[in-house]
């Protein structure tokens, strides 16, 4: 199952979406971020920020995926996590983190970056690391926002990140809810 | 031509974009319109829920698929998201799913990739009507 999920997020990669310059999309992002600390002075807004900003990215970008892949409905969260890495990842990022450390209920698991693009050229200043700057916050906020808009609500959390001074970067992903499909809207 | 007109829905009921592309069909009201996107909208999800066949034994869960008359024929196609594409066809129409699929990609393209498109919110994008309008004439 997971290769199958390999091959197509490899497809996708190659054939189905437009590429840009790596450097310019590091840059921007860079950019931003440092933009958002100047702003609000204090890290753990800009924690919050930069993930509100993926949140609306990831609810629109899930569709991006769903209409060039054509998959079908996850069975359970090991599931979802594959899609996750091996065909979201792939296909914006062109990395595929690897899915691990699940929790016993299987409702809880690690996305390990190895590489994570965003990062490069990146080296957080001791201030910023005190203050709880999670670079990448972004991603954590794209992830919760394209798995809310297929029903699943997840709480998504930067535990480890290279540009830190941790050994690797660590994504962990929890399952709050499962949202029933179809369920008619209030009356009011 | 043989796609009469096409609506989606977002994923609340709301109708979000309808278009006619022939002429020789009765024209809906924007009234008429929204409340055909609402009564569709509810009884896709009465039809999915009165499934025999329960999920667990792997059924899918699709709601409906098609409607069909004697004179005219309805597609829809949902998304994962809970977006439905839906088309009025003439009868001798089978099969749409593809060409749905693909409108679902102009939509993501064109609409969703839109920074000041909102969400939810009727889409509003010269650039999806022209591709609309392309895709549709080919099929």
């Amino acid at each position: 199952m997971a290769k199958q999920y390999r091959s197509i997020g490899e497809e996708v990669w190659k054939n189905k979406v437009e590429k840009v310059n790596a450097e310019l999309f590091i840059f921007t992002y860079g950019s931003l971020v440092v933009q958002l600390i100047k702003d609000y002075e204090d890290y753990h807004s800009v924690n919050k920020q930069l993930d509100k900003l993926g949140y609306n990215i990831g609810v629109r970008l899930i569709d991006d995926i769903l209409s060039r892949t054509n998959l079908e409905k996850c069975k359970d969260m090991r599931e979802t996590a594959e899609v996750i890495s091996k065909i979201g990842f792939r296909m914006f990022l062109n990395i595929a983190p690897s899915v691990s450390a699940w929790s016993a209920d299987s409702k809880e698991f690690s996305l390990i970056l190895d590489d994570n693009p965003l990062n490069d050229f990146c080296e957080l200043p001791p201030r910023a690391v005190q203050g709880g700057l999670w670079y990448s916050n972004v991603l954590c906020g794209v992830v919760r926002g394209a798995l809310e808009m297929v029903g699943l609500l997840v709480k998504v959390e930067f535990v480890r990140d290279v540009v830190r001074g941790d050994e690797v970067s660590e994504i962990r992903v929890r399952l709050e809810k499962v949202l029933d499909e179809e369920v008619p809207v209030g009356d009011d | 031509m043989a796609i009469h007109s096409v609506f989606i829905i977002n994923k609340a009921g709301g109708l979000i974009y309808n278009r006619d592309y022939s002429t020789n069909i009765a024209k809906l009201s924007s009234n008429e319109a929204l409340i055909l996107a609402g009564t569709f909208h509810g009884i896709h999800a009465l039809a999915s829920r009165i499934s025999p066949v329960s999920r667990s034994e792997g059924g899918k869960d699709t709601g409906i698929q098609t409607i069909d008359t004697a004179n005219f024929r309805i597609h829809c196609y949902q998304t994962a998201t809970g977006i439905k594409f839906i088309a009025v066809t003439d009868p001798s129409y089978m099969q749409l799913s593809d060409v749905l699929a693909r409108m679902y990609g102009l939509y993501s393209d064109y609409a969703l990739k839109n920074p000041f498109h909102n969400l939810e919110m009727p889409v509003r994008s010269e650039l999806f009507d022209t591709k609309l309008q392309q895709l549709i004439q080919s099929s």
